[in-house]
């Protein structure tokens, strides 16, 4: 049997997630809600009006991991419990597609909800002007997104089929995600200082990078031991 | 076949911890500016080292789990796990109060090692969970052993990364072993390094020794018809050798 080019199976599968989540629209509003529910929550809870520097880049990133695990624990759920999961392995395509696809499709949420939570953000919360910050914004978004979909594709395969899956996935991504948090709160401080944008310390974008790859190759050497029944 | 030795391993662990102790309180000298307090730096030390030795020896236990599906390799990265936990516990229970002593808080968040240790206690609290929350035994020791690998690989990573924030205030204990330590310090921390390695593997073959004689109990009961052989058994999130019956 001719197995079919790698590329284009997880195109095929990144195709069928997103067509589930417009059909249903499971994940994506709930993410985007969640996230400026929680501007708002932090606003009553720090009573502040305008947040910069250091406040404000935590505040975006908790935000935005903690909408990331909304995403996490929902997307390996249809292959779990309607039959995804063994329709993929009667098909010849090499397990890691599928890891593949659902990394394409969670840093895709991630992007789609950024587009909401940043206008957001920058709107109720943010002190220093979205067109200071914005064009250096770009990297950490870009690294901090690809490390939580590493991670949350792993993780969350490793949870979908537990009894108690909407804990598990959380409590097993988040220290995972503390050093991503890390280097992207480090990474993001600066551009939101007040009145001028501070220098970044290039240590953070490379050890993002340094994680988010070594984490990338663990979970491509793990992924295929959870798909085996 | 864990309890072959036990005894005299047992015995040196026990004279060793003694041995330990005594240097500890009696041989060791004081620190000039710490005092007494600085004595639980023998006892703190090297437990986070054996505890994060534990941790990786688990996660190498689970690649072995992976490659040979012996469930038996399962087992020893479960106890592994099990007893560096507890290992853990004791680390950050003895760091907070050596915190407390040196720098007057419970807690320092400016201290890497600390926190990374907190960060690494917090994932490998799931491990328990996770394998109580999977039914089936076999896929319970093949997700555990996966969780196993990527929390150990998360180890050294957590340490290097945590290290990177910018202020810190921990002794750097391996470099000053040799720098700065004086001669009797240093060889009561080695003694005290070598017992709790020896308090962590007679642990370890205590806990397997007791997990195969339950199984082979288990196995002798079913011969003599006292167990139902289909009695459904109880959940849980240790791993148990029926599979291999007395084969250990």
């Amino acid at each position: 049997m001719n197995r079919p080019h790698s590329t284009s199976v997880v195109l095929a599968l990144v195709r069928a997630q997103l067509r589930l989540e417009l059909r249903t629209f499971e994940s994506l509003p709930a993410m985007c809600l969640f996230s400026v529910t929680s501007l708002v929550l932090f606003h009553f809870g720090l009573n502040r009006d305008q947040l910069s520097g250091d406040l404000a880049s935590g505040v975006l990133w908790v935000t935005l991991l903690f909408a990331a695990l909304l995403a996490i624990n929902r997307i390996y759920v249809a292959d779990a419990e309607q039959g995804g999961f063994d329709a993929f392995l009667m098909s010849p395509a090499s397990r890691s597609t599928l890891l593949c696809a659902k990394l394409v499709v969670l840093l895709a949420y991630m992007a789609l909800v950024e587009l909401v939570v940043v206008p957001a953000f920058a709107l109720l919360l943010l002190e220093p002007s979205l067109s200071q910050a914005l064009p250096g914004l770009l990297g950490p978004l870009a690294l901090g997104d690809l490390g939580v979909a590493v991670i949350g594709a792993l993780v969350g395969a490793l949870a979908v089929r537990t009894h108690a899956r909407d804990l598990l996935g959380p409590l097993m991504s988040l220290p995972l995600l503390v050093p991503v948090l890390l280097c992207v709160a480090g990474w993001t401080a600066p551009l939101f200082d007040y009145p001028h944008a501070g220098a970044v310390a290039a240590r953070w974008p490379l050890v993002l990078a340094l994680y988010d790859a070594l984490f990338g190759l663990i979970a491509f050497a793990l992924f295929d031991f959870l798909l085996e029944d | 076949m864990y309890s072959k030795g036990l005894r005299p391993l047992s015995l040196i662990t026990a004279v060793s911890v003694a041995l330990t102790l005594a240097g500890v309180f009696y041989w060791a000298p004081n620190d000039a500016y710490l005092g007494f307090l600085q004595k639980i730096f023998y006892l703190h030390v090297p437990l986070a080292i054996i505890t994060l030795g534990g941790f990786i020896a688990g996660g190498l236990m689970a690649v072995a789990h992976l490659r040979t599906r012996d469930p038996r390799w399962d087992m020893r990265s479960y106890v592994a796990i099990h007893i560096s936990l507890i290992f853990g516990v004791c680390v950050l229970i003895s760091g907070s109060i050596w915190a407390r002593g040196a720098w007057g808080h419970w807690w320092v968040w400016q201290e890497p090692t600390l926190v990374s240790f907190l960060l690494i206690m917090l994932l490998y609290a799931t491990y328990q969970p996770l394998r109580f929350a999977i039914d089936d035994p076999e896929r319970q020791a093949r997700y555990a052993s996966v969780f196993a690998v990527t929390a150990g690989v998360f180890v050294p990573i957590c340490f290097a990364i945590v290290r990177l924030s910018p202020a810190y205030v921990h002794p750097r204990t391996l470099d000053n072993i040799s720098g700065n330590l004086p001669g009797r310090m240093q060889v009561v921390f080695y003694l005290a390094l070598i017992s709790t390695t020896l308090l962590w593997i007679t642990l370890w073959r205590f806990e397997m020794t007791a997990k195969h004689v339950a199984a082979q109990i288990r196995h002798l009961r079913r011969l003599l018809g006292e167990e139902a052989d289909d009695a459904p058994s109880r959940r849980s999130a240790a791993p148990s050798l029926t599979q291999v019956g007395s084969a250990g």
